[in-house]
């Protein structure tokens, strides 16, 4: 019988125990408590990093790399063509000549 | 082939036309409420990545194409859209981390979506190396790293899912609200144009350097 107490004692001891560091978790996660403000401006620079120029930045670089690579296969296909045409008269006149 | 470059304009004004209006629409979307203005990335950001996804897409089935048939038609298809897959991916391996460093506070992150998008590239680079540089009977190793590429693909669209990453998941496309959601789907409208515009050109050039090989041959004889 005195077993059994014990055993029971012991059960609730253990709830006890368990709820409060069930309680004493969000305690512990808990940001300690702020002693003072800081000024925006006292922030390190990259907090206080500005969104603007990296959206400036972004488009910039998207349109500039569009144009490039559209400009880049114009003067490839206009080479190209030119060097066809060159080819293609030269056959023919060869053709012409026999 | 004529038909083909009669669409090159079309598609090339329409995207000008959209691109030009995108500014307006970008500005008129409301803020985001966690990241703000740079968030605006995200318009040309997400339409750069679904255009190098869909021009693997391509790449990988013109060389299946090219395995299958020795066409020398999906061969050309097949190295257009892994230009576009570079030009493209390059944009996206760019903004990213221009957005990432304000809204992350990192310029880059070695997680799964990040790290998988630049082994995609990095596939496709190496795709226009071969190309480049090993020479004739390269086709046939390129079109494999093609394939190879375009398999890559459904892992990077799906890691953000799957794995625990700081990339915003799949379902912020499907869940953005009507006034976000206009310029977003204007804008990709805007990439897709272009891009078709863009690979129909290159397309064009690179059947113009065969008909240039095939001529040099025949002065040859």
């Amino acid at each position: 019988m005195k077993q059994h107490r014990f055993l029971f004692s012991g059960r609730i001891w253990g709830s006890v125990v368990l709820g409060l560091l069930a309680l004493a978790a969000p305690l512990v996660a808990q940001q300690p408590a702020l002693d003072g403000f800081v000024p925006m401006d006292q922030l390190a620079q990259r907090e206080v990093l500005p969104a603007t120029p990296l959206v400036f930045y972004a488009y910039s670089f998207v349109w500039l790399a569009l144009i490039g690579y559209v400009f880049t296969i114009w003067r490839r296909l206009a080479r190209v063509e030119q060097d066809l045409a060159a080819v293609q008269r030269r056959l023919k006149e060869g053709a012409g000549e026999r | 082939m004529q038909s083909r470059s009669n669409l090159v304009p079309v598609f090339l004004s329409l995207a000008a036309v959209m691109f030009a209006v995108s500014p307006f629409l970008i500005d008129a979307a409301p803020y985001e409420a966690t990241m703000g203005l740079v968030q605006r990335i995200f318009y040309y950001h997400v339409p750069s990545a679904m255009v190098m996804f869909a021009s693997a897409f391509v790449c990988g089935i013109a060389s299946v194409v090219y395995l299958v048939k020795r066409s020398s038609t999906a061969d050309a298809v097949a190295l257009a859209a892994a230009e576009l897959v570079v030009v493209f991916g390059l944009i996206v391996l760019v903004t990213g981390p221009l957005w990432g460093i304000k809204a992350w506070g990192v310029w880059w992150q070695w997680d799964a979506r990040l790290t998988s998008s630049l082994v995609l590239w990095l596939i496709f680079v190496s795709y226009l190396l071969l190309r480049r540089f090993a020479g004739a009977g390269s086709e046939m190793l390129a079109a494999a790293v093609g394939v190879f590429g375009m398999a890559n693909v459904p892992f990077v669209y799906w890691s953000v899912n799957v794995w625990r990453t700081i990339h915003p998941t799949t379902n912020v496309v499907k869940s953005l609200p009507p006034e976000m959601g206009l310029p977003f789907y204007w804008c990709a409208g805007a990439f897709a144009c272009l891009y078709v515009g863009v690979l129909l050109t290159r397309l064009r050039l690179e059947e113009s350097r065969m008909a240039l090989e095939a001529a040099y041959a025949e002065v040859e004889d």
